[in-house]
């Protein structure tokens, strides 16, 4: 029986488009397309399909540069995830989604929805996810707030994952000014499939059945993606509505149902009801095919009476997904989702008409051209010009930054900054065991899976700085790779392929758009020499708060494999007597670094340069040391610089600290030796009779390599032409990195 | 021998469980679908995982414990058939009420994932019949609601019946207020019923059975269980044998 409307569709007026966020220019392609003016229920769905976050109107044209190919690439960007081959016949399927706007207004709710939508990305595909990564950012954790959305945020991410049965293996988590007012949530899952079983997001074959599955359709979310396409400003939190509510219970039946569905040949496409719902997955599906679908709204199920047309297109309800079958095969998918008490209701055909035609009881509400929709929105060539305060931010005067008498309090201080301090706050609320697969837990370098049935595992890590990227965006975009693959190879890994996760200011400002442009720039070329192509992604623009913006912060998630699973790494020492070896060299090199802004204050200068040709050689040469079983242990230099990395190393985890001595040799400024951010820089352990050999590989690949010192003790001891620098008892330095962030959150 | 894996919808240790049963243990497993009504085959022992059993709404284990595999499952227990719950699966015994005792949030309200230790403190079960009582597992744990609470009389009874098998302590394996991550009641991690062929454990041995895992610990339950069907087939299928008449 119908649905009664209980609300009259409204006039389409110039306000009312403007109110949708289309632009006059916008309005009439509409109307281009058409022939006519919309109906309310088109305008919406071209609203939200060509929102900046549906239809990356602003990125596309530079987007085009990423390198997305390799021959392990199975799929790259433009599906629901990318996929790679990871050999055996096995494919690993990824992708990094933002779930920033949301996340802001209503943080456990907006980051469990992130969790999930990931998820359904990936799964969508055909793929079981094993693991989890997040990388979160928040500003500083004395303003009340932020330590309102620090645990809101953790707990959505623990609330859905962990129900899921998903191990979050790793993670980065930043705090800075620059996201008071725009915290950043991007999720990363990664699943594996049989490389011969992988489903995409199409529609084909005219008479075959639309089938929506999963929980019905509320009001939640309306606008969702509209929403995260504009700045915020006083009021956002008016829009708590948009934010859609999480059901991980009911995500974890969908995925169980979807991968028994997909274990036998009855669909032909299958895409989840993401941003945009049923507008996005239909008309993409239909789009991809070449085909068209037409559908009845009144077979679909709802959880509110009155919904209209617009209401049940444009709805964000989470846990549904768009299944095209085989005709004939419908009983058997409903028995399947039947099974998993979960609805699947036949409610549409494809045709071939490539019409996107929606029906409300028979009766045509819209009807457009389903390519319009998903392909043909406006692309906008936006205009990009490097801002005036570049050269200023980059201007640092060294001479007048004086070099601390205390090096060891400078350490202390440098281990209880948020950004750099143990995160095991945050990780500790989230399974990463589950699926009894991690090898490596959140805390070394890189998360690590093994993968059952081989000796393999996926080594993979999220990383960005985004202060290197707002003071040179091309080297900030390439240092995120490079610093992302040092992680995967400090932990025996291969790196194979980047997701990425882009999130900036407003794209309509020059200056913004020029970051965007550059930092693209900067992780194509190091993607290019690092061999890992661009296989999936996403861009968040608009997180400006009052017209500020954030930090250009585009996340990198690397993926790599370990062929060899027994020769897996982690960052801690192992044994007393170790020798301590430094792979790269320092250089004087303060500009950007956390020591910069922790101990003066100051976020400028230029940031480490990066070298790419030096980079990948040394990654090389570490791969090829690990793979001679010589390297006990292996850490990338990042935030802090070489003393904080040898703290860190110090640590080993849950286990109890060691300690170590070492000599810097460094003819510059002791502060540039012990907290400069040089970049291409991995401290390695080897026993004692490994180091010629360690030695030899090193010089066989053109890296330097110098010996340190060792493994001793409980003190962390720093020297330089023997004056001892710093000389801190290893637990005490390990108290105050685990403390700082217990404290602050808790004060 | 063969096993039985529980199945509820939310269930996500399930393929956990029977990957270290069937691949790492060898012997062979079926999963067991919660709407079953019977078992179809004789089991040597059933195994209740962890995860989240319809979302946890309402209560953790709540709306699992009155699904119709439910009953079958009592009846095997009440026939002396070997029944391990693990985590979520601990939480679905109490109830059903074939443990005594409940579980209430975390003392710090989180979710809590790592490793802690555990005392044995009997070895006179199936399920750690090849520890040794006093000796200390390192085993993870992963859960909001493990903080185990039962009565006085109650948690007279289980320390006088010595049904309380496992406790969590120190890596010196001392029973203390740090030791202990949740709030429970006595440390208690781990219960059996009074004629000891029912088990609930928080911590995951699952988790931790394979080397490449980086702690076998885990492998000393499935070891026991493996260990007392083989030497006692079926004369401990009879209820109502105490700790007493246990034979190692």
């Amino acid at each position: 029986m119908a649905d009664t409307k209980t609300k009259k569709e409204p006039d389409i007026t110039p306000e009312l488009v403007a109110s949708h966020g289309l632009s006059t220019e916008e309005y009439e392609k509409i109307k281009g397309i058409l022939g006519r003016v919309p109906t309310y229920t088109e305008l919406g769905i071209f609203s939200v399909m060509w929102s900046e976050h549906c239809s990356y109107k602003s990125s596309r044209p530079h987007l085009k540069r990423f390198p997305t190919k390799a021959p392990w690439v199975i799929q790259g960007p433009g599906e629901n995830a990318g996929v790679i081959d990871i050999g055996d016949g096995q494919a690993a399927i990824f992708k990094m989604e933002s779930h920033n706007h949301p996340s802001f207004i209503e943080p456990y709710q907006g980051a469990a929805t992130g969790v999930g939508g990931i998820l359904r990305d990936v799964f969508t595909m055909g793929a079981r996810p094993i693991a989890n990564m997040d990388s979160l950012r928040f500003g500083p954790l004395d303003v009340p707030k932020n330590r309102y959305l620090s645990h809101g945020v953790v707990a959505g991410i623990a609330g859905y994952g962990n129900c899921m049965g998903i191990p979050t293996i790793g993670g980065e988590v930043y705090y800075g000014d620059t996201y008071n007012g725009n915290n950043l949530v991007n999720a990363f899952t990664l699943g594996i499939a049989k490389a011969d079983r992988i489903f995409y997001g199409t529609a084909a074959g005219v008479g075959n059945p639309v089938i929506y599955v999963g929980s019905k359709t509320g009001r939640d979310g309306i606008h969702g993606a509209t929403m995260a396409s504009e700045e915020f400003s006083e009021g956002t939190e008016e829009k708590r509505p948009t934010v859609q509510v999480g059901d991980p219970f009911t995500e974890k039946l969908l995925l169980e149902a979807c991968l028994e569905l997909m274990s036998k040949d009855l669909i032909v496409g299958i895409q989840d009801m993401g941003a945009a719902g049923l507008t996005s997955s239909s008309c993409e599906m239909a789009s991809r095919g070449g085909a068209g679908i037409e559908m009845e709204l009144q077979l679909v199920p709802r959880r509110e009476t009155g919904m209209i047309p617009y209401e049940l297109m444009l709805s964000e309800s989470q846990e549904r997904m768009l299944i095209v079958a085989k005709e004939g095969n419908e009983k058997e998918v409903e028995d399947i989702f039947k099974k998993w008490d979960l609805e699947a209701v036949t409610i549409g055909r494809v045709t071939g008409d490539g019409m996107l035609r929606v029906k409300d009881d028979g009766v045509v509400v819209a009807e457009i051209p389903a390519k319009t929709i998903a392909d043909e929105a406006p692309v906008y060539n936006r205009p990009y010009s490097r801002p005036a305060y570049q050269d200023e931010i980059q201007r640092l005067s060294a001479d007048l930054i004086p070099v601390p008498k205390d090096l060891g309090e400078v350490l202390v201080k440098l281990l209880s900054s948020p950004t750099i301090a143990d995160k095991t706050w945050v990780y500790r609320q989230y399974d990463h065991m589950v699926r009894t697969n991690t090898m490596v837990r959140p805390g070394s370098d890189a998360g690590v899976v093994r993968l059952k049935g081989t000796n393999k595992a996926l080594a993979m890590s999220v990383d960005c700085n985004s202060r290197y990227c707002f003071l040179h965006p091309l080297v900030g975009g390439a240092a995120a790779v490079a610093e992302s693959a040092r992680n995967v190879v400090c932990s025996g890994g291969r790196p194979l392929a980047i997701t990425d996760c882009l999130n900036f200011g407003n794209p309509e400002k020059p200056d913004i758009m020029w970051q965007f442009q550059q930092a693209v720039e900067g992780i194509s070329l190091a993607c290019e020499k690092l061999g890992t192509p661009v296989v999936s992604g996403n861009v968040s623009f608009y997180n400006e708060t009052k017209g500020v913006g954030i930090y250009p912060t585009p996340v990198i998630g690397m993926v790599g494999i370990i062929e060899d699973a027994s020769k897996t790494v982690t960052q801690w020492f192992k044994d007393e007597g170790d020798a301590v070896v430094l792979l790269g060299e320092s250089r004087d090199e303060i500009g950007g670094s956390e020591y910069l802004k922790v101990i003066h204050s100051q976020e400028r200068g230029m940031p480490p340069d990066l070298d790419l040709d030096v980079e990948a050689s040394l990654q090389k040469a570490t791969l090829e040391a690990i793979g001679e079983g010589i390297v006990k242990s292996a850490h990338d230099c990042s935030e802090g610089g070489l003393a904080v990395a040898l703290a860190e190393c110090c640590f080993r985890g849950e286990a109890d600290p060691v300690g170590c001595t070492v000599e810097v040799t460094d003819g510059f400024r002791l502060d540039a030796a012990l907290f400069g951010e040089t970049q291409s820089r991995i401290i390695v352990s080897v026993a004692a009779g490994s180091i010629e050999k360690l030695k030899g590989i090193m010089a066989s690949h053109g890296v330097p390599c110098t010996v340190l010192g060792k493994v001793v003790g409980d003190r962390l001891i720093i020297k330089k032409d023997g004056d001892v620098l710093i000389d801190q008892p290893a637990a005490q330095l390990k108290k105050a990195w685990q403390d700082a962030i217990p404290s602050l959150l808790n004060a | 021998m063969r096993f039985g894996v529980l199945v509820f919808p939310g269930s996500n240790c399930d393929h956990d469980c029977y990957h270290v049963v069937k691949h790492v243990m060898g012997q062979d497993v079926d999963f067991i679908w919660h709407k079953e009504e019977s078992f179809r085959v004789k089991y040597d022992g059933i195994i209740i995982p962890g995860g989240f059993s319809y979302g946890d709404y309402l209560r953790t284990g709540a709306i699992a414990s009155y699904s119709p595999v439910m009953k079958a499952l009592k009846d095997y227990a009440k026939g002396g058939g070997m029944v391990i719950g693990i985590c979520n699966g601990f939480q679905i015994l109490l109830e059903a009420g074939l443990l005594p005792g409940a579980m209430l949030r975390n003392e710090s309200l989180k979710f809590i994932c790592k490793d802690v230790y555990v005392r044995v403190e009997s070895e006179k079960t199936p399920f750690t019949r090849c520890c040794n009582t006093g000796q200390v597992l390192k085993l993870p744990i992963a859960h909001a609601e493990g903080n185990y609470f039962a009565d006085a009389d109650t948690l007279a009874t289980l320390n006088a019946e010595n049904q309380v098998i496992l406790r969590y302590c120190d890596k010196d394996g001392k029973a203390t207020p740090e030791s202990n991550p949740n709030g429970s009641c006595e440390n208690i991690a781990g219960i059996c019923n009074r004629e000891r062929n029912v088990m609930g454990l928080m911590p995951h041995p699952e988790r931790c059975a394979e080397a490449v895992l980086g702690n076998t610990d885990g492998k000393n339950i499935f070891a026991s269980m493996m260990s007392h069907v083989a030497i006692f087939q079926d004369s401990c299928r009879l209820p109502g044998y105490t700790d007493l008449e246990f034979k190692k």
